[in-house]
This record gives structure tokens, C-alpha cells and sequence, in this order.
């Protein structure tokens, strides 16, 4: 791995004036390296991440088959990563004006990695100095314990899809001033919701109440004279709270951070040391989390932006062709299937057109006609106000839950394959299953990453065991991978596991006349791992 | 070929319960469904960009033109034994061993590639599982065009030309060198590793060198025919050595000395020439029947076993493939045999009187040492194994080992093949020549060595 060349850096400097005159921001620093075979081959099982930590798996061809991309959140190549200063990757014989492209593509990216929220959690440090430490560590406690450090790797990433990456994030999105006593979250969050089970106009009341006596009396005094009436009315309320405060708060969602916190196995002396790989697993997957998920944005942002400043770029005329031919490859919608620069980068332009025409909100959405509609134009010009701020704001569910509608669908012909059986003909057909915006953009969402939910329910296990629980989003589990993820949970926990899940039970067709359609009946089943065998009980 | 229909009714006559004359019709009728019928994968059809989600893109590739690079696999041979003992050290360390040797990938892009070998893993987590729809669904897509809501813009056939792709060996052109040579290190790991055992010394057996004469030692003045190249190299190098040649650039061979012991004759001698040492017939039941996993659990064996024969012969190993279904036939390589597909019924004694009549026509017998392996779902419509059990007991006179392996089908037990051999007391009374390996559909790749172990121990 080498730094490009200090002409090719020159030309990366130009882009980066060029885009910042475009509205794009991002720091100063960035460092570009040559790639060969060679280094790709290293780096891609470590996600492009130089420094990440060594592990066995990563020497071993990976077998890659359902579910490549829930197993692995992350793309293998990316081109530009998300570390400070942000780091991109290029082949050594691409021609300038190959690289004034790419360029604005890397710088589309890096803007969009310090600018989104999704990002948040990774704008305060250098991943790559985070993991050069952590190989560190790894590395030392391979000298001291040999082989179960990699078995610890192993376990932990066997659960690495289920850390709470949406729970890390929101409390960096806490504002500030909404500081309350803890007397008081108890009172509104617990009491009055879960033991009181007030109704919610009643329970407003009390908010305003709360709202009022602060208004009056200051912070201070106001809620001394709340409580005050809260006592009268609920004088077991005091003894609840302080009860409460006692019993230490569960996090349920982070099955990691869960075992590092609450496994006995983990906290005897001679274990302690297996909670800092936990750790190091858990915060690199973390980090990879908002990547996975901005996907389409993240791409379409990208290419949005090296077409529409390729083509202002006054240094590479003459290319234009050539450029074309690039552009096209990487962005042109597909007959049948889905490209995230092709779909990502039409709905930027589609915002940014509304944006422009003031088609965007109240005024617009409630007009009924298709005529008034196409032609509506208030001319206010905030195209890229409003694709700034969606750049900054979502996630590819938002991304594509809020703005894929029928005006979007029609404007550039999408449709909805479908693929089914012709029994009678023993052939697969493809064909148009629905032009409806809404189909389209529910099979766009159902083609988004979405790790299954699950969830600790600590009081549900008898004698020590961790019960875990799948919650149905109509996918079942991989069977296969049950046994052997919940071996390393059951290690990790030191003592039985149970996961109770979903499976499909599929009627085979009777008569091969085909009659009645075979179905899908749901069932719940019971997972119990102890003692490194499985049992499986239906509910 | 012999007519399915007419030889079902012939069954009939001789009674046949209706259940079981239900199963063989729709054993006629194609490959069978059980669950979701095989989706065709992804590189193939119309459209190979179907099954492509949002983020198999990546800029390396659509901006770079950088495609993923294959791990280098020669690197990972080498790096394999100590995989291995890794892996060892897992099952002594309790805990379920993780790399599987027996997969077959192809590297390299674009569509013909290599056959060979590698150690892989896989990572497993609790992730949904996206095949699961109702059978006759294949999922969807995105998609651009014109055409109307219902309009057809595509097909593709289930099975095209009677192939069958899957996931193990045989994807793209199946190079039979390739095969070889890979084969070999996998027989050599799956020996040594999976501590498979050695074969066994077959007391005396016959040489497996056979000496052919021909002209090919020198000797020195004396000798059937000279040798006219080495004769003017040694009249050179005498000369050289005299100080006869003093100018490379200006020869003159009148002026050579010629000693008699420069003439180089050839003479007539004994050569020895190397035989192939074992030959294996691989039999497979290609039958309606045989769809899918059970397909792939057998040929995945027989790679295995194959594998492990070339090892433990040095690589003199001859292979010869049977695939039947009422009829047998012999393919000419693995490929074929993996791949090929038909819808008819089944008879398993067409097979064995196949291998019969090639060992016979061709002598084979007073050759090799002789193994014949059986992959079968363990349907047979001859049930109560009234012409297989006689042939069997014929290929028992010759054979160093017979091993029948039955993939049942989930929810099968106890199925015909199993029943008579097991009626037929050959298995107890030979065991030294006739093993029989009884596994369901689903077994994993540990299950499938532990089979070859039974077959071959």
C-alpha cells in the first residue's frame, strides 16, 4: 500500500475546493493509497480496515452463501472508509479523469460519513487508531491464552448482529436541557405509565400540571410543589420510587453487552479478560452499523454528486465521453434487479427537483389532481436545502419509506418483478408483479438489511438459564446456524440458553395436480442449549 | 430405452400396493418437490441480476473495475494442516469442528473457471433466513420497462437440458485434470486429518507392474542399433579432449578421431510400466426421485471418496461413472455424472448389471483391485431386490470393497434398498466386501466422512 502520487494528490485537492463551492463539507485531511491484489486480498476480510484485529477466519475462504449480508454488515470493497483522517483505496492505472470521478465520489462519501446522523457515534475518533489498539490487545492476550482468545473472537461474533447499535446512538441525540430529576422520569416514565396505568388524557394533565407549577415557581420550587400534590394523591409513590432505584436497570437489547455485564462466567477472575474481547467485537461492529444501513443514500449521495461535478469540472474537457460510458455503467437502473447508485442517486435528483418546484409539503400532498400536480411549481428553490437535510437526517428506511411514491415510480418506469413457477411448463417466469409505488417500495424495504430482534427477557429463564427471545417479523431463523451460535452463547453465559423463535411449517402439496396451494403455517418453537446439545421443543 | 410405463404395469400385475404405485407414478411425472422447488441460482437465466440485493454493489467494482479477489488457494494449501490441527484441537476442546475441506468453488471471474479444492468456514449468527417463501414463488425484485402489471418479461427453465446446478462440485466446465490434482491433496487431508483409515494390506496380491521390451538402453561398442546422435556427441566430446577441435567456428569431422568405445548402440531391455492399481466404479441413482440435497450428499461423498482412493494408490486410480434410473449408463466424467438429471424410475439391478458386464467384457478383474460405491435415495421399484440381490452377489466375487450409500429422504425410513440388503444377510455374511451407510437428507459434511469411514474401514 502506497500514497497516490503528488500530481494525483494535486488533482484530489482541486475536487476538494470544487466540492466545497458545492455546499459539500468535510475536514481537510483525507489519505489516498494504491491498492494491488495483494493488499485486497488482506484487507478485505478486514473490511479495508488496515489495523483491524487478526483472526483465523479471515486467512480462510469464507463460505458466502444465504445471507452474505446479514452475516457481514459491511461491504467487503469499499472504496473510502470512515476514519479520521478518512482513508480511500484506488487501483494504480486509472487515468486523471477516471480519478477527478472517483474523487467526487470518495468526497460525496466522506461527506455524507461526517455529516449523517446515523454517523454520529464516529466523529469523535480515528477507527483505525481504535483498532490498531485494540489488535493490540488481541494480540497480547493471544501470547497469554492461545487459542481460547479465538474461540472468544468466535462466539462474539457470532452474536455481533444483535448489538444495540440504536441505543448507542440515541443517547448522543439527548437534548441537553431536557435534564430531569430522576424522581420525576420515575414518576412520569414508570409510575403513572406502567403501575398506574393512567389514561393518556389523564396523564397529560400531569405533564402540563408539571409544566405549570415550573413555569410559576421556578425549577426548583415547582417541583417541590408537585410532588408535594403527587404524595397526597399516590402516597405509595415514594416507597415505589425508592424501590425502584434499588433494582439495577436491565439493558435489554445488546445481547454483548448484556453477557459482559451480567454473566457470572465472565466475571470470575480467571474470565475477566474474555470481556475485552467482547468488547473490542462489539464497538467494531458498532461502528460498522450505520453503514449497512445508509446504503442506497450513501451510494445515490455519492454518485449524485460526481456527476453533477464531474460535469462543471473545467480541468478534464474532452472526457466527457468516456465519463458517459463510467457513469452510465455504475448508474444506470437495471432491466430487472436493484442498484443502490442507480435508485439512491434518481431520488436525490427527484428531492431536489421538488425541492426546487416547492413540491414538498401540505400545499402540494393534498392536491388530488394528476394535472395540477405535474405541473405545480411555487419556484422557492430549495432543492438543495431539502437534499441536505435529508442527507444529514435518514436512513435508508426513511429514505425510501418517505420519498418513493408514485410520481417517482412513474417518472422512470419501476416496476415490481416478480419470479414464479409455471408447473405445467417446469419454467421460472419473470414478470411485471405490480407497478404500484406501494409494492415497490415495500420490496425495497424488505430487501434492506434487518437483523432479526432479539431480545434478553431475563425474568423468563428458570435456574439460571438466559432465555432469549426472536420477535416474529414473518423470517424465520437460518436453522443451520442455531446450534452452533448458541454453543458459543451458552459458553459465554456460562450455563443453559433457550431461544424461543419461529419456524415455518410448509404442507407439502397434496396430488400433483396441483390443486390447493401449499401454505405456510407459523409455529414457535423452543430452543434449549445446556450442556452443548440442542433440544428443540414446539410451543 | 425401456419403457417406464410398460414396465410399471408389469409391477402391477405381479401386485403392487396403491401407495406404493402412487409413489412410483409420481417418480415418473419429474422431480419430485419436496419443500421449495430448486431455485435456479443466481449467475444463471434471463436476468442474472435478480437474486443481486442493494448491497452486493460496491465502488471497487462499478467505479474501479476491481472485482473481489479470490483468496489465493494454493497459499491456503499449505496453510491447511495447520487448520486442521486447529481444528482437531476444537473437538478436544468440546467444541463442533468448523472447517469443511469438501467444497468445491470455482475461482477466478467470468464464466469458466477451475475446479479445486479449498478449506472454508462459515461464521454462523442468528440471521433471517431469506429462502423461505411458498413453493412456486421466487421472490422479486426491482425492474425498469415499459411493459404492463402481469406482462411476462422472462423465462427460464427449471432444469435446462437435464442439468441440475448446485452448490458442491460441477458448477461451470468440470476439467477433469484439475479435479485430479486438487483430489488428491483432499484424499491426502482427508487421511491424515480426518484420520480415515489406511486400506489394509491385501496379503499377495498379484504385481501391478507388468514389463513390456523395447529398445531403449544404450551400450557402449557393441548393440543391436546405433545410436547415430549420442554416437557423434561422444566422437565430439573425444576430440574435444584430444585438442582435435581447435575452431568451433570451422569443423571438419573428416578429420575425427573415432574410438570404438564412441559408438553408442541401443539395445533391447526390459521396461517396467506402471498399471493403474484400482479401478472405481461410481453409481449413482439419477432417478425423479433424487432431487436435490440427496443429489449433492452423494456426489459430495464420492468426490470424498475418490479423493481418498487416489491418495491411498498414489494417484494410480482408474474411475468409471454409472448413473441408472431404470436403465444404467456410463458417463464419461464427473461432471456428467454430477449434473445429470432425469425423471424416471428406478431400478437399481440395471446398475449393478452394468458394472457386471464392463468388468467381464473388459477383464477387469485380473487387473485392479476393484470398488464399486452406491449413492441412492434407496428407492427401488424391483422390491423385494429379486434381480438386484443376484447381481450384487456377482459383483461380491471381484470387488476388494462394495460400499452402498442411502441419503433417505426426511420423513423415510427403513426403504428398500436397506430392507433387502439387509434381508439378504450379505451384509453379515461379507463384511469385508459389502458395507452399507444409511443417512438422512440433511446431513452435514462430518456425517458424510463418518459414512466413508464406515464404507471403506
Amino acid at each position: 500500500m502506497e500514497l497516490i502520487n503528488q500530481h494525483t494528490k494535486e488533482i484530489m485537492e482541486g475536487c476538494k475546493v470544487r466540492a466545497r463551492a458545492a455546499g459539500l463539507t468535510f475536514t481537510d485531511e483525507s489519505l489516498e493509497y494504491i491498492v494491488t491484489n495483494r493488499d485486497l486480498i488482506e484487507l478485505s476480510p478486514k473490511v479495508m480496515i488496515p489495523t483491524l484485529y487478526d483472526y483465523w477466519v479471515h486467512d480462510v475462504e469464507v463460505l458466502r452463501g444465504k445471507g452474505e449480508y446479514e452475516l457481514y454488515p459491511h461491504n467487503p470493497y469499499e472504496t473510502v472508509i470512515n476514519t479520521r483522517p478518512a482513508i480511500s483505496f484506488y487501483n494504480d492505472n486509472n487515468p486523471d479523469w477516471l480519478n477527478v470521478m472517483i474523487f467526487y465520489h470518495v468526497l460525496g462519501h466522506i461527506d455524507f460519513f461526517q455529516n449523517n446522523h446515523c454517523f454520529r457515534h464516529t466523529w469523535e475518533y480515528d477507527f483505525t487508531g481504535q483498532a490498531l489498539s485494540d489488535k493490540r490487545v488481541i494480540a497480547k492476550l493471544r501470547a497469554e491464552k492461545g487459542r481460547w482468545v479465538d474461540y472468544i473472537i468466535e462466539f462474539a461474533r457470532s452474536i455481533d448482529n444483535l448489538v444495540g447499535y440504536h441505543s448507542e446512538l440515541s443517547p448522543l441525540f439527548a437534548p441537553g436541557s431536557a435534564a430531569c430529576s430522576s424522581r420525576l422520569n420515575y414518576y412520569l416514565d414508570v409510575f403513572l405509565q406502567t403501575v398506574k396505568k393512567l389514561p393518556i388524557g389523564e396523564y397529560l394533565k400531569e405533564v402540563a400540571r408539571y409544566n405549570e407549577n415550573v413555569a410559576a415557581f421556578g425549577p426548583e420550587e415547582g417541583e417541590r410543589r408537585f410532588f408535594a400534590d403527587v404524595v397526597a394523591k399516590y402516597p405509595e409513590m415514594e416507597a415505589h420510587f425508592v424501590k425502584s432505584a434499588g433494582t439495577k436497570r436491565i439493558e435489554r437489547q445488546d445481547l454483548l453487552r448484556f453477557l459482559v455485564e451480567n454473566s457470572e462466567f465472565l466475571a470470575r477472575d480467571e474470565n475477566v479478560w474474555m470481556r475485552s474481547v467482547l468488547e473490542v467485537v462489539r464497538k467494531t461492529s458498532i461502528f460498522f452499523q450505520p453503514q449497512i444501513r445508509t446504503k442506497i443514500m450513501n451510494e445515490g449521495w455519492a454518485s449524485y454528486w460526481h456527476e453533477k461535478l464531474f460535469l462543471v469540472d473545467d480541468r478534464i474537457r474532452g472526457h466527457e465521453v468516456d465519463f458517459a460510458r463510467v457513469h452510465a455503467g455504475v448508474t444506470a437502473m437495471p432491466r430487472v434487479g436493484m442498484n443502490p447508485y442507480a435508485l439512491g442517486m434518481r431520488l436525490m435528483q427527484f428531492l431536489k427537483e421538488a425541492g426546487d418546484a416547492g413540491r414538498v409539503g401540505f400545499d402540494y400532498q393534498r392536491l388530488t389532481d394528476a394535472e395540477t400536480r405535474k405541473k405545480y411549481n411555487t419556484g422557492v428553490g430549495l432543492g438543495d436545502e431539502l437534499i441536505f437535510q435529508v442527507r444529514s437526517d435518514l436512513s435508508d428506511y426513511l429514505f425510501i419509506k418517505n420519498f418513493v411514491d408514485q410520481d417517482f415510480t412513474n417518472h422512470h418506469d419501476l416496476f415490481v418483478t416478480g419470479k414464479r413457477l409455471d408447473p405445467q411448463r417446469m419454467v421460472w417466469q419473470y414478470y411485471v408483479k405490480s407497478r404500484d409505488a406501494a409494492q415497490y417500495r415495500d420490496m425495497v424495504l424488505a430487501s434492506l438489511y434487518h437483523p432479526p430482534h432479539i431480545e434478553i427477557a431475563p425474568e423468563r429463564g428458570t435456574g439460571g438459564a438466559l432465555y432469549l427471545v426472536h420477535h416474529f417479523e414473518g423470517k424465520q431463523l437460518v436453522q443451520e446456524y442455531i446450534a452452533n451460535t448458541m454453543v458459543g452463547i451458552e459458553f459465554l453465559w456460562g450455563g443453559e440458553v433457550q431461544l424461543e423463535t419461529s419456524e415455518a411449517v410448509i404442507e407439502a402439496p397434496r396430488g400433483r395436480e396441483g390443486g390447493e396451494e401449499p401454505e405456510i403455517t407459523w409455529q414457535r418453537v423452543l430452543y434449549t442449549m445446556k450442556d452443548k446439545t440442542l433440544n428443540r421443543k414446539a410451543l | 430405452m425401456k419403457d417406464p410405463e410398460k414396465y410399471l404395469q408389469e409391477l402391477k400385475q405381479k401386485g403392487l400396493d396403491p401407495q406404493r404405485e402412487e409413489r412410483f407414478r409420481a417418480e415418473l411425472a419429474g422431480p419430485q418437490r419436496r419443500g421449495n422447488p430448486v431455485d435456479p441460482g443466481n449467475a444463471r437465466g434471463p436476468f442474472p441480476g435478480f437474486s443481486r440485493g442493494p448491497y452486493a454493489w460496491h465502488d471497487l467494482a462499478v467505479l474501479q473495475d476491481q472485482e473481489r479477489v479470490q483468496n489465493p488457494y494454493i497459499a491456503q494449501m499449505k496453510a491447511l494442516d495447520e487448520l486442521l490441527e486447529r481444528d482437531r484441537q476444537r473437538e478436544k476442546d468440546g467444541f463442533p469442528r468448523k472447517i469443511k475441506v469438501g467444497r468445491l468453488i470455482k475461482p477466478g471471474k467470468g464464466g469458466k473457471g477451475k475446479i479445486v479444492v479449498v478449506p472454508s468456514t462459515e461464521e454462523e449468527k442468528f440471521i433471517h433466513d431469506p429462502t423461505i417463501r411458498p413453493p412456486g414463488e421466487g421472490g422479486s425484485t426491482g425492474g425498469s420497462g415499459k411493459e404492463a402489471e402481469g406482462e411476462v418479461i422472462g423465462e427460464q427453465k427449471v432444469r435446462e437440458t437435464g442439468d441440475e446446478s448446485g452448490a458442491g462440485p460441477g458448477q461451470g466446465e468440470g476439467e477433469s485434470h484439475e479435479l485430479d490434482a486438487s483430489a488428491y491433496e483432499l484424499g491426502r487431508v482427508l487421511t491424515e486429518q480426518f484420520q480415515l483409515p489406511n486400506l489394509r494390506e491385501k496379503g499377495k496380491k498379484r504385481s501391478f507392474t507388468r514389463y513390456v521390451y523395447d529398445l531403449t538402453d544404450r551400450n557402449r561398442g557393441s548393440g543391436q542399433i546405433l545410436d547415430k546422435k549420442a554416437t557423434l556427441r561422444k566422437i565430439i566430446e573425444t576430440n574435444i579432449a584430444l585438442g582435435n577441435l581447435p575452431d568451433h567456428s570451422d569443423i571438419d569431422p573428416t578429420r575425427f578421431l573415432i574410438s570404438p568405445r564412441d559408438k553408442v548402440y541401443r539395445v533391447f531391455s526390459k521396461e517396467k510400466d506402471y498399471e493403474p492399481q484400482a479401478l472405481v466404479f461410481f453409481l449413482r441413482d439419477y432417478s425423479g426421485s433424487m432431487a436435490g440435497k440427496v443429489t449433492e450428499l452423494v456426489a459430495t461423498q464420492h468426490v470424498m471418496i475418490y479423493s481418498w482412493l487416489l491418495y491411498q494408490y498414489a494417484g494410480q486410480v482408474e474411475s468409471r461413472f454409472i448413473l441408472h434410473d431404470t436403465e444404467a449408463k456410463e458417463v464419461p466424467d464427473f461432471h456428467t455424472y454430477y449434473n445429470s438429471r432425469v425423471a424416471g424410475g428406478t431400478e437399481v439391478a440395471s446398475a449393478y448389471k452394468l458394472v457386471n458386464d464392463i468388468v467381464a467384457k473388459e477383464n477387469l478383474a485380473q487387473d485392479y483391485n476393484i470398488y464399486v460405491f452406491h449413492g441412492t435415495d434407496g428407492d427401488d421399484w424391483d422390491t423385494g431386490g429379486d434381480k438386484s440381490i443376484p447381481e450384487l452377489m456377482r459383483i461380491l466375487t471381484y470387488v476388494s470393497r462394495m460400499g452402498v450409500t442411502i441419503a433417505e429422504h426426511s420423513g423415510t425410513q427403513w426403504t428398500e434398498v436397506a430392507r433387502y440388503l439387509e434381508n439378504s444377510g450379505l451384509l453379515r455374511d461379507k463384511p469385508d466386501l459389502l458395507r452399507m451407510d444409511v443417512m438422512t437428507e440433511d446431513a452435514e459434511e462430518a456425517r458424510v466422512i463418518d459414512g466413508i469411514r464406515k464404507l471403506i474401514s
